[in-house]
């Protein structure tokens, strides 16, 4: 769309308009206090009350089950934050700031990133927090697991905001959040090895297991924190870079087409 | 500055827009009145690239709408019919984010978003988030923030729509400002006969995706005759009066005369000695409504203020 012929002045300035987009989305997420509290509050008692209570019967490799499941629920808080911000473009659609979004000169493929960055950094700020609980439940940072986490989380974070605003996009009501919670975002997270060893799964189970790319995000944090892995890190690497390139790129064709 | 050729949109069994001819002059305010889905929306959203036309096309400050969306967003400016800021932000933090988006260079933003609190009489509740705003000064607001890129053209959908008549005013007074001061062509949608009437240099009349009538004002309101006399008769005698020299028309609907005639003041006295049984008379200048009356068979229904202040406080409100 014209692209070639504004080339001069077109990188600046839409640099300017990414910016904006992420700094609006920052501002918001950081004055709905309420929000960011309860984000924080559900993860923990995923910790205390479930990783507590099971961990008190199970005990799984050499550290205890809290600490097995704290890159899952890890996950957790990003796989929620990220995908409802990106669902939440039906709103922002319909009402509100949205309408002058898209009557401003940026082009979409902008509009996308800074979204999608904007969403990405909600997601880190969000497990930020939870990462620093991580001592409470066993969890004891190197500089290396520590950076390996961060990756995977800002991966994760980018690919499912990207998978949100791919839905938002295309939805037309609130109607289809539930369908997304039902058949998108539990499956992804309770077969993903997040709670519980994929090395012993009946055979179907195991398949669909190594079929969801979250199973090497969980892997590669659990392998990077506790030094338990089914895969090797590359593999894990691999296949989580493949799964923000892939998302990434059918949010911008969805941004697109949206109407 | 705007012209529209045979532009329209067609949805599945309706033409919200019907090859629709139009050219407006830079620094004119131009006004599309008619009824709502009359199609007036749709075509300024189709000026504003947001819809695309199913046939015919426009160009926006030189730039093709089909071909050149970028560039004819980069030379508009926006004011929607429902809120468009955002309420989690502040007053001055929706207009940065402006300022960002359409690319203000980095040294003119703090000065120009100043300027633009100034104009809309802002600057006191900037720093309060959106949110605690009435509905006038959010749109206030919004009209700050439409110019603050200097657009060329600015386009406003229903600008005063369930404000309160003082509102309104003043919203309007802010309106020609803008147009004196800085010579930005100015293109408005209204259903109200007054903002059409009192702040418009031409005035389209819009009904069925179609444009009935084109004109300024006072030229639209000639047209229907300099001045007119309303009277309740029981049996008025038309023949009568339609054959007098200076009445160019006289229609009776529901027991009600309307007579338009070259100058009432002098001839009322005829006219109500030879019309019949007159219970009730009135004389006056024709408005907006109608000329809108005679050309289209029907008049402007207007909303009452409140049902749309309604609408605006829940779209706020969530």
């Amino acid at each position: 769309m014209g692209r070639s012929v504004r080339e001069g002045w077109f990188h600046m300035s839409d640099l300017w308009g990414i910016y904006a987009l992420w700094y609006r989305e920052v501002k918001v997420f950081l004055r709905e206090k309420s929000r960011l509290v309860s984000s924080t509050v559900n993860p923990l008692i995923w910790l205390v009350a479930f990783g507590g209570g099971l961990g008190a019967t199970i005990s799984i490799g050499g550290a205890g089950y809290q600490a097995f499941i704290f890159p899952g629920v890890l996950m957790l808080v990003v796989l929620f934050t990220t995908i409802f911000f990106g669902l939440y473009v039906v709103w922002d659609k319909k009402i509100d700031f949205f309408k002058e979004v898209l009557v401003s000169p940026l082009n979409r493929t902008s509009i996308f990133v800074g979204k999608m960055l904007g969403g990405c950094t909600d997601g880190f700020i969000q497990s930020g927090i939870i990462i620093l609980f991580g001592p409470l439940f066993g969890i004891n940072y190197t500089a290396y697991s520590l950076g390996v986490v961060i990756l995977f989380v800002l991966l994760l974070a980018m690919g499912t905001t990207s998978l949100g605003l791919a839905i938002g996009s295309q939805m037309t009501s609130f109607e289809g959040f539930g369908l997304v919670q039902s058949f998108v975002i539990l499956p992804l997270f309770f077969l993903s090895g997040a709670l519980y060893p994929i090395d012993n799964l009946p055979e179907w189970l195991s398949w669909i297991t190594y079929a969801n790319p979250l199973t090497y995000i969980v892997d590669g944090m659990r392998g990077a924190l506790l030094g338990q892995s089914s895969f090797p890190m590359a593999l894990d690497l691999g296949v989580a870079a493949v799964y923000v390139a892939v998302l990434v790129a059918v949010g911008t064709y969805a941004f697109e087409k949206m109407t | 500055m705007v012209q529209t050729f045979g532009i329209t949109k067609r949805y599945k069994n309706l033409i919200a827009v019907n090859h629709v001819d139009l050219s407006i002059e830079e620094g004119e305010i131009f006004g599309l009145l008619g009824p709502n889905g009359a199609g007036k929306t749709t075509l300024l959203s189709m000026l504003a690239t947001l819809t695309p036309p199913t046939e015919g096309t426009a160009k926006v400050n030189g730039y093709d709408v089909r071909k050149e969306p970028g560039k004819v967003r980069a030379s508009i400016g926006m004011v929607f019919q429902t809120p468009s800021s955002d309420e989690i932000l502040t007053g001055r933090e929706n207009l940065y984010l402006h300022a960002l988006m359409y690319g203000v260079p980095k040294e003119e933003r703090r000065g120009r978003i100043e300027e633009a609190l100034e104009l809309v009489d802002l600057t006191d509740r900037a720093d309060d988030l959106v949110k605690t705003y009435s509905g006038g000064m959010r749109r206030r607001l919004e009209l700050a923030r439409g110019l603050l890129h200097r657009p060329k053209i600015l386009f406003l959908d229903e600008p005063t729509l369930g404000l309160d008549p003082q509102t309104r005013q003043h919203i309007w007074e802010y309106i020609s400002r803008l147009s004196k001061e800085h010579g930005v062509t100015i293109i408005i949608t209204t259903h109200y006969m007054e903002e059409a009437d009192s702040l418009c240099d031409r005035v389209a009349i819009i009904d069925h995706g179609e444009i009935k009538a084109l004109d300024s004002p006072s030229m639209l309101k000639m047209k229907v005759g300099k001045s007119m006399i309303r009277a309740r008769v029981e049996r008025p005698n038309l023949e009568y009066i339609r054959g007098l020299p200076y009445v160019t028309r006289a229609e009776a609907k529901d027991g009600t005369v309307t007579i338009i005639l070259s100058e009432a003041g002098a001839h009322i006295q005829e006219i109500l000695c030879n019309l019949g049984n007159v219970s009730f008379v009135e004389l006056r200048e024709p408005t907006l409504n109608d000329v809108f009356l005679q050309i289209t068979g029907k008049e402007i229904r207007e909303e009452s203020a409140e049902e749309w202040a309604e609408v605006y406080a829940r779209a706020g409100s969530t």
